[in-house]
């Protein structure tokens, strides 16, 4: 491993390690409540003894979030497509999709409810409403975004629309796709949340209302914990995608 | 060969060589342009006249550079035998046919390299083929050797974003050769490179067209390059470009780095001053 290679994983390791230091210096020598602020050393013993508890949580979170992300894609970028395409699906599609985009989600949430109930779907349609603005926008920018050189290039061909469409504005686009991705799937689990904290009877963001109700703080912060490790999770996933489906990405010379 | 169809065409600063314009080709020529005018709509400003009339043949097997000043037209004018864009007006003929779109077997190499970034080199320089659906094992070997050809065996898996730039525009050399076009037109293919690479690149070019024996259409700035390259030199002048001289570059192939320091070939240069204006 090079010295620079060292430092890029020991630092961020080294900031966590004096965080959690610091933070189970305070709690032990302010004498504050568990309820309150529990220590970093509480909310690991609760995630080991919760373990079950805690995993049976995630399984509906999960499910949310995926599904939420997926439909966003399925959805957002064959909309993408044809925003990108046709000036005047533009010009009639951008603002409401603008629109849509500046009412916050929490103002909708109970209205969702409303429409899907308290299960799974209501938890799903906010994950997508989320997951879906940034898919289209950066799609649509990606595919806007093709080098005229390339398009050229492609026209002194003969190339088909469609051929010009798949073997290049979609590959040139497919790194804003995953930009796009990356964003959705983070605010996918944000979704996810909002749903359970609105109506809910399962998943991360129930139990964190819950435990917090039960006056169960290190449960409620194990909670947490356990949604932003999904985050992260899910967001690896997304980014092995990437660099399994362009292995171009960083073979440059600099 | 160039030949004007007439006279006088090529306007008042016409000065020297002026009795080859009046050569008239023998049988048909392989590229015949009479009157090519090009002008551009812009909203809100007048119209840009950017190629006023451009009139000269092409014949089979030659390499013709089309050399002028920056913005004067000249990648207009490649543009508009490549069938990329319209003329305004004029006549524009190659291999018998009215060009008005791009032709299957032209090859064009562009400034930029335009290789696409997600393609190995292989693949890039398989691209046309696999446009036209005609991919295989013979399109696959010819490409491996055009690119053992361009000196860049070996680096058939790599993708584009590891090679210097003068490694790309010769990946984009053989893409552009890949299907076996009649005609090869280049816009200032090495424009981007330095000096020596750039003298490498154009060795390597002569090579290859002594291969191919296609027809090549080459826009430069250039003046040794045009003159080194050239069976023929058309000059344009400063926009709306005409055609202010055409230079048949007599000095033999195979030419070698030598040649560019003989007494002819600075006389041609220093003719091809003349024409654009930078020297008398
Ligand atoms: N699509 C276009 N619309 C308007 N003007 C153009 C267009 N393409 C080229 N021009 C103008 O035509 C002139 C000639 O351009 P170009 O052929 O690129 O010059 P050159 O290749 O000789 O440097 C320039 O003034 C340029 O701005
Ligand atoms: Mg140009």
């Amino acid at each position: 491993m090079s010295g620079a290679r060292m430092q890029r994983s020991i630092f961020p390791l080294l900031g966590v390690v004096v965080l959690l230091c610091l933070w189970q210096g305070y709690t032990a020598l302010s004498g504050i409540s568990q309820i309150v602020l529990p220590s970093p050393y509480d909310i690991g013993l609760v995630s080991i003894e919760q373990f079950h508890l805690l995993l049976q949580a995630t399984w509906p979170t999960l499910v949310e979030t995926v599904l939420g992300f997926a439909l966003a894609l399925l959805i957002g970028v064959p909309l993408a497509v044809s925003v990108a395409n046709s000036r005047l699906l533009n010009l009639g599609l951008y603002p409401i999709l603008v629109a849509t985009q500046s009412i916050p989600k929490v103002a909708i949430a109970p209205i969702i409810l409303v429409w899907f109930g308290l299960g799974i779907e209501s938890k799903l349609a906010l994950a997508f409403l989320v997951a879906f603005f940034p898919v289209v926008v950066d799609t649509a920018t990606g595919l806007k975004a093709t080098p005229p050189g390339l398009l050229e290039l492609a026209h002194s061909l003969r190339a088909s629309p469609l051929q010009i469409f798949m073997k290049v504005q979609m590959p040139a686009a497919l790194p804003f796709v995953f930009a796009g991705a990356k964003v959705a799937i983070t605010l996918a689990v944000i979704g996810a949340v909002i749903g359970e904290f609105v109506g809910s009877v399962a998943g991360l963001g129930n139990l964190v209302l819950s435990a917090n109700a039960q006056l169960e703080g290190p449960l409620a912060w194990a909670a947490l914990l356990w949604l932003s490790v999904l985050g992260i999770l899910l967001f690896s996933a997304i980014a092995l995608a990437e660099r399994l489906l362009m292995p171009w990405q960083g073979t440059g010379r600099h | 060969m160039i030949a004007g169809a007439a006279a006088g065409r090529w306007g008042p600063s016409v000065g020297i060589g002026r009795d080859e314009f009046n050569v008239e080709p023998t049988g048909r020529p392989f590229g015949h342009f009479d009157a090519v005018r090009k002008v551009f709509a812009r909203s809100g400003h007048e119209p840009l006249v950017a190629i006023e009339n451009i009139s000269f043949d092409l014949h089979s097997g030659k390499l013709v550079s089309l050399l002028g000043p920056s913005g004067c037209g000249k990648t207009t004018f490649l543009r508009i035998a490549a069938g990329l864009i319209a003329a305004t007006s004029g006549i524009v003929q190659i291999n018998g046919i009215d060009v008005s779109e791009p032709q299957p077997d032209f090859g064009v190499v562009f400034q930029q390299p335009n290789l696409m970034p997600w393609r190995s080199v292989l693949k890039n320089v398989l691209f046309p083929v696999e446009i036209r659906r005609e991919g295989g094992e013979e399109a696959v070997a010819r490409a491996i050797e055009l690119l053992s050809l361009v000196g860049l065996s070996g680096f058939e898996r790599v993708y584009p974003a590891e090679l210097s730039g003068g490694m790309q525009q010769r990946v984009a050399l053989c893409r552009a050769l890949v299907h076996q076009p009649k005609l090869l037109l280049m816009d200032e293919p090495f424009g981007a490179l330095d000096e020596l690479t750039r003298m490498e690149m154009q060795d390597l070019l002569l090579n290859i067209r002594a291969k191919t024996k296609a027809t090549v259409m080459l826009v430069t700035h250039s003046i040794s390059e045009a003159i080194y390259l050239s069976d023929t030199v058309a000059v344009f002048s400063k926009r709306p470009a005409t055609l202010v001289d055409c230079i048949e570059v007599g000095l033999p192939y195979p030419r070698k780095p030598e040649t560019r320091y003989t007494p002819a070939f600075t006389a041609f240069e220093h003719r091809a001053g003349c024409a654009l204006g930078i020297t008398r």
